[in-house]
This record gives C-alpha cells, structure tokens and sequence, in this order.
C-alpha cells in the first residue's frame, strides 16, 4: 500500500465529508452545535494531517503515500492518489486554512448556517481530491467539484451583486476546463494507440511522445483552463468580482487555495505533458506573468473598495508566481511554490482582515475609514504583519518567495525579471497607501470611534497566520527542503524532454537520443 | 573565539518580543519596567559588542577577521545563503558606534517620550527593532542578510516616521519614506541579481562577501559599473542622495530621537557603509566612482543651499544631514573610503548632539506652550530666541555641535572634513572642482549652522507668553547631549591627520579592508592580489571558511600595503598646499559663522531685506527647489491616472465587455432562430463553449 501501511491520503482527504454527513443530523436552528461540529472536524482533519509532514521523504521525487486502486478497469480508469514535494505543501495549506474559515464565518454568517459548513467541509474534500489525483479522470472530477459548493458560497451567501459574480465565476472556470477535458480525452486514445494500452494514469501519459504540432493545440487548452484559475491577464476579470461578492471564508478559500490549482494544474500537468510546448509558450507566459504583475498593482492602486484591491493584489502576486515557474530553474520553481504558500498565508490573512472590518462597519470602502489604528490596535498589529508579508519585507514569508522567483527570473529572463522588479514597489505603494487611509490619518468619523478591538476568537483566527509569516520567513529552509528533490526532478525532465524533442523537429526523427540524453543532463545541472 | 556574537542581535530581538507582546499590559501595571527592559537589552548588546572590539584589538592587524555563522537561510539549488555575521575592523567600528549612540538615544528617549500614554510601549519596540535590523545590517557577512537590515531599518523609519499618525502628514510622511526606500532597494536588487549571476557565470555562485570580493576579477568592468551604479541607486535612497532625497526633510516628522538616531546618526549612513563595505567592486570601476563623488559633492551643496533659509528647527538639521552625507560620498567617490567612514563616525556624534539638542529645545518649547495652551509651532525658529540663560546646558553643548559641524581646528569635525576636502583634491579620481564645491558648502554650512544657534539661543525670545514657562529638559535628556558633547568636542582625535602631525589611528585601524583609499592603484592591485588570495583559498579548502576570509583579507591587507607603496613613491601635491587649503576652508568657514553674526545679531535688518530684494531665489529655495512638486508632476500623477485608465479602460472597458458581449451575442443569436431562449446566460455560454469543443474536436481528430 504505501509507506505508513495506512491508506492516510484517503482518510485526510474524505474525512470532511463525514464531517458533512454528521452536520446534515444536527437541527438547522442549533447554530452554536453546528458551528462547533463544523470547528472539531475541521480541527480533527488538520490534525491527522500532520503526520503527512513528519512521514514524508525528502530525499526522493517519488510519490508517496501512494493508493492505487482500478476503478473502471476496462475504461483504464483508476483510484491513484499520491503527494510529493510540490503537491505537500499546499494540501497541508488547505487543511490549514479551512478551521480559520470555519472561525471566521462563526458571527460573519447568519443565515443557512448548516449548509454553509457544508459547502466548505465538501469544498475541502474537492480542493485535496485534485491535490492528490494521479488518474487524469480522477482529477478531473474532482477538479470540477470545487466549482459547485464555490458557486454556493457565492452565490448564496455572497454580497448584493453574488448571482452575477457567481456566473461569471462559473462560466469562466467550466468554460476552460471543458476544452481540457477534450485533452484528456485525446491523450487518452493516443496512448492506446501508441501503447495499445487504455490509461489515465497521469505517470505513464508523461511518458508519451507527442508529435509537436499536436502538443501545441493540447497544451493550449491546458494551459487557457488553468490560466484561468490562476487567473493570468487578461483572463483574471472574474477575480475581483468573485471576491468582492464571496464571503469572507469563500475569499480566503479562494485566494488561499484555489488560485493555487491553477498553478499547481501548470507544474503537476502541463508542463510534464507537454514539455516542448510549454517552452514555445514560456515567452508569452512570461510575459502575460509580468504584465500582470504590474497590471494587477497598478489597478489595486486606484480601488476604492478593500477587498477589490485584495483582489487585484492577487492578480499581482499570482504573476510571480508563474514567472518563477516558467524561469525552469531551482530558485525560480521553488520560489514560485513557496509563493504560492505565501499568498495563501498573506492574503488570506488579508481578506480575514477586511472581512472583519467589514463585520464592524459594513463597508469595505477606503475612504469610510481612517484612524482605526487608535481605536484597534491589536488589530492594526496583525494588519501591518500582513501588510509586510504581502510587499515581502526582508525577515517575512513573502520576502522568500519573491527573492527566490525574482533571482531565478533574473538567470533565464532578465528583462522580464527587472521589470517584476519594479513590481516590488508598485506592492509597497498600494499597500501602504491602503494602510495609511484605513489605519494611519485623525480618527474623524463618529461610527470608527467606537469600534472594538479584535476578540479571542479573531486573535485565534489571525495568530496563526502572523506566526507562520515569521517562521517561514527566517526558516524556509525547513519547507523548501521537502520541495528539493520533486523539483529538482521536475526540471530534470523537463529541460531532457525539451531537448529532445528539440532534436526531433530538427532530425525529423527520435534518432541520436542518448548523446541528447548526456547534453540535456549537462544543461540541467547548469539550472540548479 | 566570537562565536557569541549572536547575542548582540539576538538581545535587541528580545527586547522587541517582550514590549511587542505584552508591552500594553506591562505599560499599564508600570511604566517604567517598559524603559528598563529597552534599554537593557541595548545596554547587554553594547557590552557584548565592547567585548568583542576589544578582542579584535589584541588580535594583530591581518589576522582581524572571523565569520561566525549561525543557521542557513534561503537555501535553493545554487543559492545557498546564510544567516553569518562577520567581525573586522568596519563592523566592529560601525557596530561600536551605532550601539554606543544607540544607547544614549534610548536613554534620551524615557524623557522625551514620556507624555505619549499608551504608545510609549510602542516607541521603544520600534526602537529595539531598529537597533535589531541595524546591527543586521553592519555585522552581516553576505549581501543579502545585509538587505534583510537595509529594508529592516527602513521598514522602522516607515512606523517611526508616522509615529504620531493622526496627523495626515506624518502618515505620509512616512509613506514616502518607505515608498523611495523601495526605489532605492529595487536598484539594490537588481544589482545583487546582477553580482550573483556575473560570478555564476564563472562557479562562484555567492553573495558572500570575502568570496565575492575575492572573485571580482571574474567581472568585466562593465559588469562591475553597472552593479556599482546600482548599489549607489540603493545609496541615494537610503542615504538621501540627489535624486532620491527627497523623503528625508519630510522624515522630520517623526519623534525627534529618531530623527537622531535614524535620520542623522545610524541609518542614513548606511550607504556609506555598504559602499566602503564594496570598496573592492567600487575601485574596478572609475566610471562608477566618478558618479558618486559627483553626486555626493552636487548633492552637499544643493542640501546646503536650502538649508540657509528653512524656518524649522528640525529642517535646518534635516538638510544638513542631507549635505554631509554628500561628503562622505564625495570621499567615497575619490576612493578616500576611511576618510568616508571617519566622517560617517565625527558627523555621528555631532549631528546626534544637535539633534538631541534641537529635540530639547522642541521638548521645552511645547511644555511652556502646552502650559499656556497656546499652538503655536514648536518648531519654528522664529518663535524661540534668547534660550541661552534659560536652557543653558543645552545650549553649550549645541555650540560644540555648531563648531564641530563648521569645522573648526579642534572640533572632531575638523578633522574629518578638512580629510575629505583634501582628498577631493589631491586623490587620483579627485579635482579642484570637487574641492571647491566642498569647501562652498563647507561655508554655507557654518552660516546655517549659526544661523539656527543664533536665532534659537540668543537676542530676546520670542514665545509670547510661554516664555517664562521655558525650562531646562530632564536629566535623562542632558545626561546623553553631555555624553555626545565631549565625543564631538573630542572624537576627532582618533584620526589627526599626518599633516598634523597626529599617527591617523583610524585610517590605520581600518586599512585592513579599505587600503590607503588610492584607488586606481588599488584596482590593479587588487586584481593581481585578489588572485592570489583566490587560490590561496582554494589550497585551503573552501570547508574552512575562516581560514579562506583569512587568506583573503591578508591579500587585502597585502594590496594596502602595496597601494601605500605605490602613494609614496607617486609625485603628490607638496605639503603646503594641504595646508594651504586647510587654512581656506576653515577661513570660508570662519567668514560663514561671521555673516551670520552680522545676519542674526548685528544688523537683523539685513536677511528681510535680501529676502525681499532676491525673493525669486528665495522662494526657490524655501520652497526647495520645487523638486516634490515636480515628482508630484512627473511620476505620481501619471501614475494614479494610467491606473485608472487600466481599471475602467481595460478591465471593464474591454476584457468585460467582450466576456460578457460574447454572452449578449449568443443570446442574440438564440433569440433569432428563437432556440434555447430560456434568458439564463449560463445557457447561452454553454453554446459558445459547445461550438469551439466542436471545432477543436475536429482538429484533434483530424490530428490522430
């Protein structure tokens, strides 16, 4: 079975839909119960987790914890599910941040209390099916199921304009994925026809040869759907409504976990599908990486709302993220996935942040503000920790990540590098600008001065997040070295396979591979 | 053997937790203990720091240097960096002092501070934190712990600077500090980026600086330009240079023990450091040099040129600060690197001085003015005068400061300006030219200076009626303007110059690392040593670190010796024009103190009457060249409108209106041939969909 002698990955995974099964008993009216319910499983779930992190091997780039199962047998269909250093990380993420969701909706929702526990437990279960998947089926399905109890939480509970945010959201995601699913399909009877073999197993597809011209139309429909998700410029308009319209909990999901399939979607599937293509498109990526990044903080600059700065701000950090990815070496591909934890982190935080505000005020508009820093000062202590994560200051989370992506950038792209750069201060710029409207400036408005500092439970909700800003900005060696070796393999293949490939369309013919091998190999110690 | 020398960070790191955490509870149960624990943990740091310097003293010249490494940091692929400290004669220099004022200024601040209720918990953990990423900054051995300080004390000068951030214009203030901070880092970086992937190139992949230093070979010189200008990008935020300036008279706005600390002392003169820190990359490259010694003389006297007519105690000094900072980048630029440092060390202890004592003055004026519920401006020279007899401690030791700053034979000042202004002139990369817009400034210097001296402390005060209520500041407050006062007054000494017969103990104390400050010798030098002392420490194993830092700082010590040999045996300009020009700068500043004394307290007539009579150049300068305005022109405006054009144009102009027109024409398209018209967008989109899996379908097919 696998390392521990215990289907654990299936445990974590399925555990929250057994904590929605035992919600669906508990009297609707009994809030308090459900509330509580919802916080002990999400708890529990976190907890059993945790082995993950201390049984995991760093040294190796195989999956671990592996669960293979045949599903269909005769469609080639399996249960094959497995985590390795690139996908850890952020399912701990997700089990991490879903008891802060459960805390922060605790007074923020009202209404359809159980269903909305529900939503979330299910969400869960969907967001750590996709993060395990190794069947392309499998995660498939799973990766469609995010979508329904994500469109409820806008959709439902969401502010005054959630149907259209809602759709938009939808339309957009399923929209993408369709095409991808088309994909699937086609490796699908290709590799019967090369193999003779029906499979999903998403190991065996990477080993196929695909002829360049097709791999160019199969990685496009990848890379659209997850670009999407991601969401890359110009395809990121249905972020800031989503945002701006989800509650606070279904925001932090999203930014915290969703956001990150997509960039996930790039490493675990593009990519090693599709290797030769996906170095044609690295200048258009990064590119459109770049643009966003600089996009996405100029428009957060002028936003009048909190949340839609949030928002835009994503679209920025998300662009660093994808350009450390498509830089193909050690500190460009670790930063991007240590980017992706932090943006998890900080601007989750974030949203949690605005959302409590909002709790108070019931307006996230700037200009509503101002002072709130003299009547909330434990508040405004965990605001400018965040603050400081999200324009990567030296000694936090965020300055690790950015570092990281922005000297691998500079190794493959220096163009594109200094210009993400000046990202950099844009991000002080929007963010400081924020601070000092909401937080700095006289305490003028008679409904701010009577607000009241944070309570137990939003310090519990916030401190986790400030201490992990701390911990992982001056040891990010403890994580990064469990992403060592899967990323170190990922671009060891890649950079082979791009190579040979390279010889391909040149020869006409796999012909001479095993002096490309060697070269490639040379090539990839020079990207470490 | 300097293997704790962790503690020194990790004492003002404490120090922080402690306040940070409980500071409000411990500020409500006693006051007192919130000081006590602050300036305590400064207190250890400074004795660990005192320990260790006088370690490095016992040890012979060539051996001053060990590296103490404490955990990795940023570890990926090739990049492996780590949290390391490094003690040599620069660092312990550095540290000795910025702990030591550090220090004095905490102690000040328990009575400056104390009628701030419910933020004085705060200050000081603002304080500690700076003195934390500070000491980062001098003691680190790599580039990168070294920005880890470098934003660190910019990120404090942000939350200092808006201390009081009620008022609107501190929080902008500050903003704007950290904002062109962030410019300056930008440059910073990218020349990191550029160092780390120059020398990748070749296998050295570090950031480390005995390595790096001891493979700049491996740089062409443009290569070693362009990262030498960008670190001197980094510079002019950081240290107030033309064109990044502009964020430190508006720093002011902060508690004036910050304004001592940070914005006069420590911080602004980190530049400096990290320049004197590169001497190595900085001599391979003339161009680079020539750039900052002109930039640093240009920005001396345009800082002095509108400090001679600011009303504000505190921007008079701001200014100033701006200006003698140029200086050291004037010394810098003629590869007078000790000399730099040096006047980095004398500016600190008289500008701190000043400041401390301009903050005294503020400190008594608004008590008075607080007592006669006035609101006047506690800042504006024009409302004080006569402070002599009434603040009479403060007064004294600010005139030392004033003849200190003004370069007077004797005061530490002296020494340190008359050694840059000499070096300007007779150093390879110096020229006349450079001399004389350093001793220009060096005279409007010395009229600003005794400009505010006078209109502060003499003729009759001004305040109205608070003027009786005007009275001396706690001991807490004269205990370190005295401290600072005798090392003003005296620090000169640890560098008299040769030509004064004194041995320049400080230039010989930080030859190690700078060589004699010739550098166009030294990069020929520098080249063939650093060589050696590359495969020196190759033979030695790179396992060893030390023993490689060894190797490559006795190279250094080798080439100052050879640069020593070679400024001997170079024609030199013969002694009596250093003399010469020594007695001319101190007689321009001689006549600059004279003028104001004529301005100030002769005939009080005659500034309103130039003012009226050249009130172009007056406004100008009053109103500081219009540079804020122009950036507020230029760069802010465009800015916030091409955001805006971003947002309304493109994001919802087109990438909506086509997302959601695709939706409309669909539904157009439905409602014609009346098919599918159920009014729910989600349907019409799923035709789109349906029609492009269709199309690409048939490619695929066509494709198998």
């Amino acid at each position: 079975m696998n390392e521990l002698g215990f289907p654990i990955i299936s445990l974590v995974t399925f555990f929250p839909i057994f904590g929605a099964l035992i919600l669906m008993f508990i009297d609707k009216e009994a809030k308090d119960t459900i509330r509580g319910t919802a916080m002990v499983f999400a708890m529990i779930e976190f907890f059993i987790s945790l082995p993950l992190i201390f049984a995991f091997q760093s040294g190796t780039a195989d999956m671990q914890f592996v669960e293979r199962y045949a599903w269909v047998k005769s469609a080639g269909l399996s249960y094959f599910i497995g985590l390795d250093g690139i996908s850890l990380w952020i399912f701990m993420l997700t089990t991490f941040l879903t008891p802060i969701c459960v805390l922060c909706s605790w007074t923020y929702i009202q209404k359809r209390v159980k269903e909305f526990m529900i939503c979330l437990l299910l969400l869960e279960t969907a967001m750590l099916g996709a993060l395990v998947s190794l069947d392309l089926i499998l995660f498939y399905i799973f990766w469609e199921l995010m979508l329904i109890p994500m469109y409820f939480l806008i959709g439902v509970w969401g502010g005054d304009n959630r149907i259209y945010a809602a759709v938009k959201f939808f339309i957009y995601t399923a929209a993408g994925s369709v095409f991808m699913l088309l994909s699937i399909l086609f490796l699908y009877y290709f590799n019967h026809k090369l193999t003779g073999v029906y499979t999903f197993d998403l190991l065996e597809l990477y080993k196929l040869n695909i002829p360049v011209s097709t791999q160019f139309w199969l990685c496009l429909t990848f890379f659209v759907s997850f670009a999407i998700k991601v969401p890359m410029f110009p395809l990121h308009t249905w972020l800031p409504d989503a945002h701006v319209q989800a509650p606070t909990a279904g925001s932090v999901i999203l930014a915290g976990v969703l956001l990150k399939m997509g960039t996930y979607g790039f490493m675990r599937f593009a990519i090693p599908l599709f290797p030769y293509a996906s170095n044609q498109f690295t200048p258009i990526i990064a590119t459109l990486a770049v643009v966003g990044i600089i996009y996405g903080a100029l428009v957060a600059l002028i936003q009048p709302d909190m949340k839609k700065l949030v928002a835009y701000s994503s679209v920025s950090h998300l662009g660093y993220v994808m350009l450390g990815i498509f830089a193909f070496n050690m500190q460009g591909v670790e930063g991007g996935l240590y980017q992706m934890l932090n943006h998890g982190i900080s601007t989750g935080a974030l949203f949690l942040i605005v959302g409590m505000l909002y709790e108070r005020r019931h307006t996230r508009m700037i200009k509503d503000f101002g002072g709130i820093a003299k009547v909330m000062p434990v508040f405004a202590t965990f605001f400018m920790i965040m603050t400081l994560s999200s324009i990567a200051v030296p000694g936090t989370n965020g300055f690790v990540g950015e570092f990281l992506i922005l000297v691998g950038a500079f190794r493959s792209m220096p163009v594109h590098a200094v210009f993400a750069t000046s990202g950099a201060i844009l991000g002080a710029l929007y963010m400081l600008w924020m601070y000092q409207r909401v937080m700095f400036q006289p305490l003028d408005k008679e409904e701010n001065k009577v607000l009241k500092d944070l309570n137990a439970r939003e310090i519990v909700t916030l401190l986790p997040l400030a201490i992990l800003v701390f911990v992982m900005g001056f040891f990010p060696g403890y994580f990064i070295n469990k992403m060592d070796a899967s990323c170190e393999h990922f671009l060891k293949t890649y950079h082979q396979q791009v190579a040979m490939y390279e010889l391909q369309v040149e020869e006409g013919s796999p012909a001479k591979l095993a002096s490309v091998m060697a070269e490639s190999h040379l090539k990839s110690t020079l990207t470490d | 053997m300097f293997d704790y020398i962790w503690l020194v960070p990790v004492f003002p790191a404490i120090g922080v937790l402690i306040n940070g955490i409980l500071g409000r509870r411990i500020e409500a149960i006693n006051k007192d203990l919130i000081h006590w624990i602050a300036c305590g943990v400064i207190a250890l740091s400074f004795i660990v720091t005192c320990t260790i310097f006088y370690q490095l003293l016992q040890l012979p010249a060539a051996e001053r240097f060990y590296q103490v490494t404490c955990f990795s940091w940023i570890n990926s692929g090739v990049l492996q960096t780590y949290v390391a400290y490094q003690i040599d004669p620069l660092s312990m220099m550095m540290a000795m002092f910025v702990i030591g004022i550090g220090f004095l200024i905490h102690v000040y601040s328990i009575g400056y501070m104390d009628g701030d209720p419910g933020r004085y918990y705060r200050f000081f953990v603002y304080l500690n934190l700076f003195m934390f990423a500070m000491i980062n900054l001098i003691l680190a051995n790599n580039y990168l712990l070294m920005f880890l300080g470098w934003e660190g004390v910019g990120l404090c000068s942000y939350l200092l600077i808006g201390f009081w951030f009620d008022d609107e214009a501190n929080a902008i203030a500050g903003k704007k500090a950290f904002i062109t901070n962030r410019v300056g880092d930008f440059a910073f970086l990218i020349g990191m980026f550029l160092l780390f992937t120059g020398l990748g190139e070749h296998g050295v992949w570090s950031l480390q600086f005995n390595e790096v230093f001891s493979n700049v070979h491996y740089l062409s010189t443009s290569q070693a330009t362009a990262i030498c200008i960008l670190f001197f990008i980094g510079c002019t935020a950081k240290s107030a240079q033309i064109p990044l300036y502009v964020w430190l008279p508006d720093a002011m706005a902060g508690p004036t023990p910050v304004s001592a600390l940070i914005h006069a002392a420590t911080m602004v003169t980190s530049g400096v450091y990290m320049i004197s820190r590169s001497n190595i990359l900085f001599s391979m490259s003339p161009l680079a040099m020539g750039v900052v010694a002109t930039v640093g003389a240009l920005t001396a006297l345009f800082a002095a040129s509108i400090g001679l007519v600011q009303n504000d105690i505190k921007k008079v000094l701001a200014y100033s600060t701006v200006s003698q900072l140029g200086y050291m980048f004037l010394a810098l630029g003629v590869g007078a690197f000790a000399a730099g440092m040096f006047h980095v060390l004398t500016h600190a202890f008289f500008k701190a001085l000043m400041f401390l004592g301009s903050g005294a003055v503020i400190h008594s004026m608004h008590h008075a003015y607080h007592k006669v519920h006035s609101h006047d401006d506690a800042q504006d020279m024009r409302n004080m005068g006569g402070l002599k007899s009434k603040t009479p401690i403060t007064f004294w030791t600010f005139l030392v400061g004033c003849l200190a700053i003004s370069g007077i034979p004797g005061f530490s000042g002296f020494f340190s300006k008359d050694e840059i202004l000499w070096k300007a002139y007779s150093s390879p990369q110096g020229h006349w030219l450079l001399w004389l817009i350093g001793a220009v400034a060096a005279g409007m210097t010395a009229f600003y200076m005794f400009r505010l001296l006078f209109m502060t402390f003499f003729n009759d005060c001004r305040a109205g009626d608070a003027t009786e209520h005007i009275h001396e500041s706690p001991f807490t407050m004269t205990v370190p303007l005295m401290v600072l006062a005798v090392l003003a007054a005296f620090g000169g000494y640890l560098g008299v110059p040769h030509a004064l017969g004194g041995s320049n103990l400080f230039e010989h104390f930080l030859e190690p690392i700078m060589g004699l400050g010739d550098g166009k010798i030294l990069q020929d030098a520098t080249t063939a040593v650093a060589h050696g002392a590359h495969q020196a420490a190759h033979v030695a194993g790179h396992a060893v670190l030390a023993a490689a830092g060894h190797a490559a700082e006795a190279g250094h010590a080798v080439v100052g010796h050879a640069a020593a040999g070679a400024h001997h045996g170079a024609h030199h300009p013969p002694m009596w024009v250093e003399y010469t020009l020594m007695a001319v700068s101190v007689a321009i500043a001689g006549f600059g103190i004279f003028v104001a004394y004529m301005f100030y307290i002769v005939k009080r007539e005659i500034p309103v009457a130039l003012a009226e009579k050249y009130a172009f150049i007056h406004r100008l300068l009053l109103n500081k060249w219009y540079i804020d305005e122009l950036y507020d022109v230029v760069i802010i405006s465009p800015l916030r409108g091409f955001s805006y054009f971003l947002w309304k144009g493109i994001d919802v102009g087109v990438v909506d209106f086509i997302v959601n027109g695709v939706a409309r024409i669909v539904g157009w398209g439905s409602s014609a041939v009346r098919y599918m018209q159920s009014g729910y967008v989600q349907s019409y989109a799923v035709s789109v969909v349906f029609g492009t899996v269709v199309l690409l379908a048939y490619y695929f097919l066509k494709a198998l």
